[in-house]
């Protein structure tokens, strides 16, 4: 009961804060009249960018600035800062950030014709640093683990804390999840899924952080989930066993469905690709627009400024009470997805090393 | 529609990075922590199986300590009816041996006894005869000087006797 009367007591006072911020805003010329451009606050945060944006204040940016690293097909590699492109007002060595058109918001050059092309690009964006942030704390925390495990003999104690947080996460995926769905050849299978299950866990948790550490849309990004995908269809189609094949090529169906037009063949062999698809598509999808919910629902607080203050104060009430469910929503939606995805892994692998199934055959 | 394709540079960076934390993880992370714990888990097992079986060897000595104490209660209750048969039968006997010695002892002492009397019998007669002989003598000194008294008494004695057998 006094929590909650705590965190009404903040919320009103947020709101007579944010009517005040509006009153100044009213003096301020400059920005009375901006338009909010929500398309742009929620997709800039979502996408990838070349430096890491933090905050304005005022009309400045505040970006941490990333590295560039690019080969252009005219002028060789080019390693350097993106702050060089503010700089150099907008355009370093030939290179541009594209304001519009095929390749917007990407590095890109001229060619001899004058046409647009996209160099080789393997710059450090925001998520490719985020990736290298989450990896770092995720090989931290197993290691240290690991190192917990080392440093005490089995016959002395077991892990409390962190470690035992660790323990009995792993030991849930590993026991209920990994050997409940492949069977018995398990332990092949369970360092890739485990690594699968804590990376996709830690970048979704890291993602729901709105500040610098985290705060990078990495798992809703497709590439990711692509290449997780790609790991788990490799694992299945190539540790598949033979009766894996034999369902594919040559099912157990009416042989109608098989003999003049192979049917029953193509379409499994279709399901081949759709299952990883599916598994890249759900991860990619959930936690995209897990972060533009979050991202719309804050960003009516500033939609609604030019409104007045008692609209303003009171749907931005409304966007923090919601900002507030979505963001919990979506800590329970980053454990789900990393579960779900690890699972449904484990179920394809499970498909790929069952048993020949004898006698049922359907004729 | 520029979310739904994946970009290169993205890609690239996140097969590298993948790709080493997979190889860290699964080399020096996962299976050093599932194989501590199956390692805890076979621990806790053992501890089981022989803390399972020091209870058993615990009843068992129970059970064998029982027996023998049961055993050694029987030893003594036989050892206490042997020690009570032996007394009643030292008893017994002493009692019979008593009773022939007593029977022996009484029956030499009636023989003595006997022949005593009988010595002490004939001794008595001896003396009776000598007394009466000696009295005999008297009297008949003092009342036979006449001849008439003499007679009277030859008599009277002859007819005594002669009545006596009678």
């Amino acid at each position: 009961m006094r929590s909650i009367r705590y965190i009404g007591a903040i919320l009103a006072l947020l709101v007579v804060f944010l009517q005040e911020a509006n009153a100044g805003e009213e003096t301020d010329t400059g920005l009375k009249n901006r338009q909010v451009d929500v398309n742009e606050i929620v997709f800039g945060h979502i996408g990838d960018s070349y430096e890491w944006h933090i905050t304005d204040i005022g009309a400045t940016p505040v970006a941490i600035p990333l590295p560039v690293i690019v080969k252009s097909n005219r002028t060789g590699w080019h390693i350097f800062l993106s702050s060089r492109f503010e700089e150099e007002n907008g355009e370093y060595k030939g290179l541009y950030i594209a304001k519009e058109g095929e390749y917007k918001g990407k590095i890109v050059e001229k060619d001899a014709n004058g046409r647009e092309v996209k160099p080789l690009d393997i710059s450090i964006t925001k998520n490719v640093a985020g990736l290298f942030i989450n990896s770092t704390i995720l090989v931290i925390l197993v290691l240290g683990c690991a190192r917990w495990y080392r440093r005490h003999p089995v016959e002395k104690e077991a892990p409390k804390g962190i470690v035992g947080m660790m323990e009995a996460c792993i030991l849930s995926i590993n026991e209920d999840v990994i050997r409940g769905c492949i069977g018995k050849d398990y332990r092949r299978y369970s360092p890739y899924l485990l690594t699968a299950f804590f990376f996709i866990l830690v970048n979704n948790l890291m993602g729901l952080i709105p500040f610098f550490p985290g705060g990078a849309n990495i798992t809703g990004n497709i590439a990711i989930t692509l290449v997780l995908a790609v790991c788990t269809f490799l694992a299945v189609n190539i540790w598949g066993n033979k009766e894996y094949w034999k369902e594919i090529l040559w099912p157990d169906v009416p042989w109608w469905l098989k003999v003049p037009f192979p049917m029953m063949p193509v379409i499994e062999l279709f399901g081949i690709f759709t299952k990883p698809f599916a598994l890249m598509i759900r991860l990619f999808a959930n936690m995209m627009a897990g972060h533009a919910a979050i991202l719309s629902l804050i960003s009516i607080i500033f939609i609604t400024a030019n409104m007045g203050p008692l609209i303003n104060g009171s749907m931005g009430l409304v966007a923090v009470v919601f900002g507030i469910f979505m963001t919990a929503l979506e800590l329970l939606v980053a454990f789900i997805q990393a579960y779900v995805f690890t699972m449904l892994s484990a179920v394809f692998i499970g498909l790929s090393r069952q048993e020949a199934h004898g006698g049922k055959e359907i004729r | 529609m520029s979310l739904l394709i994946p970009d290169s540079g993205l890609l690239f960076w996140m097969v590298i990075v993948f790709g080493i934390v997979f190889v860290i993880l699964a080399k020096y992370g996962f299976p050093m922590i599932t194989g501590m714990v199956d390692e805890r888990k076979q621990y806790i097992d053992q501890s089981l199986l022989a803390a399972r079986e020091a209870n058993e060897q615990l009843a068992n000595i129970k059970s064998d300590s029982e027996a023998i104490l049961a055993k050694a209660h029987e030893e003594q209750a036989r050892i206490l009816k042997e020690a009570v048969a032996t007394r009643e039968r030292i008893l017994k006997e002493a009692k019979t041996q008593a009773q022939v010695e007593g029977q022996k002892l009484l029956d030499e002492a009636k023989r003595q006894i006997r022949a005593e009397k009988d010595s002490a019998v004939s001794d008595i007669r001896r003396q009776v005869a000598v007394l009466s002989v000696d009295i005999a003598e008297k009297v008949l000194r003092k009342n036979l000087d006449d001849e008439k008294k003499q007679m009277e008494m030859i008599d009277r004695l002859l007819d005594e006797l002669t009545v006596s057998k009678h």
